[in-house]
């Protein structure tokens, strides 16, 4: 039994902490949403340096071979600064490339996801055959891979028609139509699927853990320098317990984050570790809910303000508690597992 | 990260869950299994089992009875007693005497009354609330005045849990009504139950279940060789017991016990999706809760510190499992009719609202993470 990071861990954790705080603050991240493209080649380049583009894959394509407990600290990182840059879709797309596809499209594609040439994205849910929704990344991967009946198939962004548009957490993602004309197939297809699904779950619930302790440090600080009535409000008990059951929510949260990763990790079955997942997912989305509104309930006015970084961490935590299934889908996997 | 007991640990826990599988009575686990009321006998039967295996005060230093067990182990050890539904440890003696006793206690005070404890042989209450102190405990007013060697005590406690079983009360009694902070006029007493002027009257909760008393104390006379620490240094004494090693506060394998009992009995609600979602979500909570109380287990291991204010966040989610599992079962036996097993569990639903306000309420508790953890 033991809850730390390993040393690698920690120190990789710690240099991404480091990074975002000094070259993605706020102000950055605000300028990066303002440019037209939405996302940052030199943040993202940079993230390829650091090795975080490589960290899930093989080192036979230049990866590190790590598991989702080795990006748990990154994800919380990210959470905490808002990084919009589309890692975890990359991230899911070269796991599929890397679990179904053929052993070219291996070579073709993961040494370059890896060496941050390359962003990739997963089209998966759709209105109808054909027409995939929500595609976070899309209109900026080189790649992508799309789920058709029980098969999938990489396809050039170039060959799609796509409807880019920015999520409410600002992430780039597009609605397109896809037909298997001009797309080439992958050799696997079910079981990855349900793996990729499950480890981008895992990470999900690692990065809202990391968005729900920024909004719980915040509103402490905002409780102990906001006054009212010649006092800091942190004086009033109604709001010093609602803030002591946000920091439980968070703990509750953290605790099922770090049960998902190491579960995705080294779970003996898939339903083992699908039953993590969906466990984990349940309480980060009612966590993300509750500290979410909390946050912005004991801000008063202040927490609905563009202006101030809690209201994005609001708009993140309201995505990743539906990102890959709210509570209710997850409450009806959990209970048929 | 490993969420995962290591090999000996595991190897611990078989060797634990083997004996108590082989030596609880099965009347007791019955009894326990069918919510039943426990006797004093019952609940003493069942200590002193466990004192003739050694393992009834694992926390002790080895020299009094202690078992040598780290935290771990001993976090272990209590979790398999929750799981199996053994009778409870009352921990007025084992877990709260004992530990001051061992602290602030005199060599004298030390030999009388440990061995006692760990035999069983004397039945502890606590002398704590008052009818007008409850949350607000440093201004208890029931007094002790010195005389010739012994203390005249006068005064009443109220909540007292099993004082009707007690040989023997601990007690804050205020010795000096003029020190300017109240907390310094308070001193830790030991009182025998058979003392003159002690008296026990019944105090029926709304399950109908007699568990707690009033004591009324009329100048009752005490040795002042049962004082503990020194004269108005009660305070230091009850706040040392609240920090107190106490990683078993959530009780998760209690209520994981009461889980599987939950998901046995009301398979056929199962099919309702809206009792289902309930029962998943308490599940979900229960499962995140002993990580939690891993993670501190696990943190107090390395830091060698006590777990402060961590305990209070047990307590506040233990509790609310509990009584959230205590609805869903008297929910699912209601619908099996008015038989004896649902009359127990509706009882017990009225009992479990007290976890949320014995034991220093959950509103004090978030006071506490309030200030310590969160400094405001």
């Amino acid at each position: 039994m033991n809850f730390d990071y390993n040393e690698e861990q920690q120190l990789l954790a710690d240099s991404v902490r480091r990074f975002l705080q000094k070259d993605y603050d706020f102000e950055a991240r605000r300028k990066i949403l303002a440019s037209p493209e939405g996302w940052s080649a030199r943040v993202w380049s940079q993230l390829a340096q650091m090795g975080l583009t490589g960290l899930p894959f093989s080192p036979d394509y230049g990866g590190f071979g790590g598991g989702a407990v080795d990006l748990m600290g990154v994800m919380e990182a990210f959470g905490e600064a808002l990084v919009v840059e589309p890692y975890l879709a990359t991230l899911m797309g070269a796991q599929l490339v890397a679990r179904a596809g053929s052993a070219e499209q291996k070579r073709a594609i993961l040494p370059a996801v890896v060496e941050g040439r390359m962003k990739l994205a997963f089209a998966h849910t759709e209105r109808k055959q054909g027409e995939k929704l929500g595609v976070v990344g899309a209109p900026i991967a080189d790649k992508l891979v799309v789920s058709s009946g029980s098969r999938l198939f990489l396809a050039d962004r170039a060959d799609l028609k796509m409807k880019p548009y920015r999520t409410m957490d600002n992430m780039v993602a597009a609605d397109l139509s896809f037909s298997r004309d001009r797309a080439e197939p992958m050799p696997g297809a079910d079981q990855a699927v349900a793996e990729t699904v499950d480890f981008a779950t895992a990470l999900v619930c690692a990065e809202a853990v990391g968005a729900m302790k920024f909004a719980c440090d915040t509103t402490l600080e905002y409780l102990k320098t906001r006054k009212q009535f010649g006092v800091p409000i942190g004086t009033f008990q109604a709001l010093q317990h609602r803030m002591v059951d946000m920091v439980i929510s968070y703990e509750q949260a953290r605790s099922m984050a770090c049960l998902a990763c190491a579960r995705v990790d080294s779970a003996a079955n898939a339903a083992e570790r699908s039953r993590a997942v969906s466990a984990a997912k349940i309480k980060i989305a009612d966590s993300a809910r509750h500290i979410g509104q909390e946050a912005v309930q004991l801000h008063g006015g202040m927490g609905m303000s563009e202006e101030l970084k809690l209201s994005h961490s609001f708009r993140r935590l309201t995505v990743a508690a539906q990102q890959f299934g709210d509570a209710d889908h997850h409450l009806a996997r959990f209970a048929s597992l | 990260m490993d969420l995962n007991y290591s090999a000996e640990e595991v190897a611990f826990r078989d060797e634990v869950r083997a004996w108590l599988a082989g030596n609880l009575p099965r009347d007791l686990k019955e009894k326990v299994d069918r919510y039943e009321h426990l006797s004093k006998e019952d609940l003493l039967r069942w200590h002193r089992i466990l004192a003739g295996k050694s393992w009834v005060a694992p926390a002790w230093p080895k020299e009094w009875g202690g078992t040598g067990w780290n935290v771990v182990q001993r976090y272990i050890f209590e979790e398999e007693l929750g799981y199996v539904g053994a009778p409870p440890l009352i921990p007025f003696g084992l877990a709260m005497c004992a530990p001051v006793l061992l602290r602030f206690g005199t060599e004298a005070q030390k030999k009388r009354f440990l061995p006692r404890i760990y035999q069983g042989e004397d039945f502890w209450c606590q002398g704590y609330s008052e009818p007008g102190s409850g949350s607000d405990l440093a201004s208890l007013k029931t007094r002790a005045v010195r005389e010739n060697g012994r203390y005249i005590v006068n005064g009443q406690k109220t909540w007292t849990t099993l004082a009707h079983y007690a040989d023997w009360i601990f007690c804050l009694v205020r010795t000096d009504p003029t020190s300017e902070k109240r907390q310094e006029g308070i001193s830790f007493l030991l009182v025998d139950m058979k003392t003159p002027g002690v008296s026990v009257r019944p105090l029926i909760l709304m399950d109908g279940a007699h568990e707690v008393n009033e004591v009324f104390f009329d100048d009752v006379s005490v040795p002042a060789e049962n004082l503990v620490h020194e004269e108005g240094k009660g305070w230091t004494v009850a706040k040392y017991l609240l920090g107190y090693e106490r990683m078993n506060t959530g009780r998760i394998g209690e209520s994981k016990r009461q889980l599987a009992r939950l998901k046995e009995f009301s398979s056929g609600k199962l099919n309702d999706v809206r009792f289902r979602d309930r029962l998943s979500r308490v599940e979900v909570e229960l499962t995140a809760l002993e990580i939690t109380n891993l993670r501190f287990l696990d943190r107090m291991r390395r830091s060698g510190q006590p777990p402060g204010a961590d305990v209070s966040m047990l307590k506040i989610k233990g509790t609310e499992i509990q009584q959230a599992l205590a609805e869903l079962m008297m929910q699912a036996a209601g619908e099996a009719g008015s038989d004896e097993f649902a009359a127990a569990l509706g009882r017990r639903y009225l009992s479990m609202r007290k976890t949320t306000i014995y034991a220093g309420s959950n509103e004090i508790q978030r006071n506490i993470i309030a200030k310590q953890t969160l400094g405001l």
